[in-house]
């Protein structure tokens, strides 16, 4: 499938426009990068609750009795060892192991799985499932353009979320789903996010998308929740170390490469595609490291930048920014696997000058308890 | 609205004239185009400036753009508040945002700049 030439927009365009937003075309889809400004949507998930408009996103549903060994042939984990409800990050590799996306799958029901993909890949991975399920009694719905998906994230996240809606929060869990109804709309309300705080996404008709917008906006009030566009999102995932396809991952990458390779799951069985690429990568020796860096120097370290240990050339910048929570300018890499040990002093490059960059762990930013 | 008694550039800098000394800096409408600024690197006293060249970069959370001198001259003093507060180029770009003082060489190009007016309908136009 080829990009369309018009971009795609979500129903709630117009109220982002209200907002004052400033619009930008991302993967084909108009959508808000920001609002009142990145920092302040920033600081507003980390201490309040923020409101993501995610419509951009694919829904791939797969049914059917097979469904499950479907996905497993199709993904680098293994869908039926999930409990119904439940759901965990997965990859969808190429028969080479670089990266084709990176998904979470929702088990809905004992033969009904969501696949929920990057809105940059999404016609990508529905065309890759739909051939490599074929063989199963299975059927994909790809129903990206037909599911609205509304995400609040932040610590005010249950507190705005619970009155309106059927799920039980409380015994809903990190990585899990339940379905039922939000302001009276059905929907699917899953505790998962990409931003390092708790917090929920739900999944509704695209017709009831503002709708359900509108009514958490008004349930988010008294929690000073603000509307937060896809610049801050970036930020947040990258404070929480999480990749962004792209950036981290892509169809050069293996996610051995990427540190993930816990994520692949080689300890059954069953054949998928990638396997034998991907154990030859897990055997080998690592030729690059994923690491974090705070950058002690002046600037920021972008995406692209070249990493030097010295006067060797150690590797590459993947995702930087100013981290609005810790006050400095943080960034991912790949460096050279000798050069990942946190504490070892590297040097980011930057327009033709160099700042000392330090190795830490990941993440930059994890959520107090 | 933007002040009436400075000139401006197609690239979003203005400049306050007081004899021959130049004050620089960035529009409003650029700060908030950019967003939230959170580095700003200047050339020290002594540096050369040529008209219409890159003189420095400013850094958002998003992006890195740069800084185009609606001036040639010499640089006499660049703002040594926005090292630990960047910020202040939001807050007020017109004031306490500002950038560089420069020596002006030609007083002639300050005549070439925009004046409110026009720069207003650049704006407009988007």
């Amino acid at each position: 499938m080829t990009e369309p030439s018009v971009p795609l927009a979500t129903p709630l365009l117009e109220r982002h426009r209200a907002l004052g937003a400033r619009i930008v075309e991302y993967a084909g889809w108009l959508m808000p990068v920001q609002y009142a400004g990145i920092m302040d949507e920033h600081r507003a998930v980390r201490e309040r609750a923020g409101l993501f408009d995610l419509g951009h996103m694919g829904e791939l549903f797969v049914e059917g009795p097979e469904a499950g060994a479907a996905l497993a042939h199709a993904l680098v984990t293994d869908p039926p060892v999930l409990a119904v409800g439940r759901a965990h990050y997965s990859m969808i590799c190429a028969p080479d192991g670089g990266v084709i996306d990176d998904l979470i799958v929702y088990r809905l029901a004992e033969d009904r799985f969501l696949v929920v993909a990057n809105a940059s890949n999404a016609a990508i991975v529905s065309d890759e499932l739909a051939s490599r399920i074929g063989g199963f009694r299975s059927v994909l719905d790809d129903r990206a353009l037909t599911t609205g998906l509304v995400a609040v994230q932040g610590p005010a996240s249950a507190a705005i979320l619970g009155p309106l809606t059927t799920v039980d929060l409380a015994g809903l869990r990190y990585y899990a789903i339940a379905e039922g109804e939000v302001a009276g709309i059905p929907a699917l309300v899953a505790r998962t996010g990409y931003t390092g705080e708790d917090g929920f996404e739900v999944f509704v008709d695209t017709a009831a998308t503002i709708s359900l917008w509108d009514a958490l906006a008004d349930a988010g009030r008294p929690h000073a929740l603000v509307p937060v566009g896809l610049g801050a999102r970036d930020t947040l995932r990258l404070e929480a170390g999480m990749p962004l396809y792209g950036n981290e991952l892509d169809r050069g990458t293996t996610p051995f490469d990427a540190g993930l390779g816990r994520v692949v799951a080689l300890d059954r069985e069953a054949d998928f595609v990638g396997r034998a690429a991907l154990e030859a990568a897990r055997a080998a020796e690592p030729t690059r490291s994923l690491v974090g860096l705070v950058v002690h120097g002046r600037g920021i370290a972008r995406h692209g930048y070249p990493v030097h240990a010295g006067e060797r050339r150690s590797g590459v910048v993947t995702s930087g920014t100013m981290s609005p929570t810790l006050g400095v300018p943080i960034a991912m890499a790949y460096v050279a696997p000798g050069d990942a040990g946190p504490g070892t002093m590297l040097e980011v490059e930057i327009r033709g000058a160099r700042s000392a960059a330090e190795v830490v762990p990941l993440p930059f930013y994890r959520r107090p308890r | 609205m933007v002040p009436s008694d400075l000139r401006y550039t197609k690239t979003h800098e203005w400049v306050r004239v007081e004899g021959d000394v130049a004050t620089v800096g960035i529009s409003d409408h650029a700060a908030g185009e950019l967003g939230d600024i959170v580095f700003v690197e200047l050339p020290g006293p002594g540096r050369a400036l040529e008209q219409a060249a890159p003189f420095g970069v400013v850094e958002s959370v998003k992006a890195v753009s740069e800084l185009y001198a609606p001036v040639g001259g010499e640089v006499i003093e660049a703002n040594a508040a926005l090292a630990a507060k960047p910020e202040l180029v939001n807050a007020d770009p017109f004031g306490a945002g500002w950038m560089l003082r420069v020596r002006i060489g030609d007083p002639g190009q300050v005549e070439g700049l925009l004046d409110a007016a026009a720069y207003e309908a650049l704006v407009a136009e988007g």
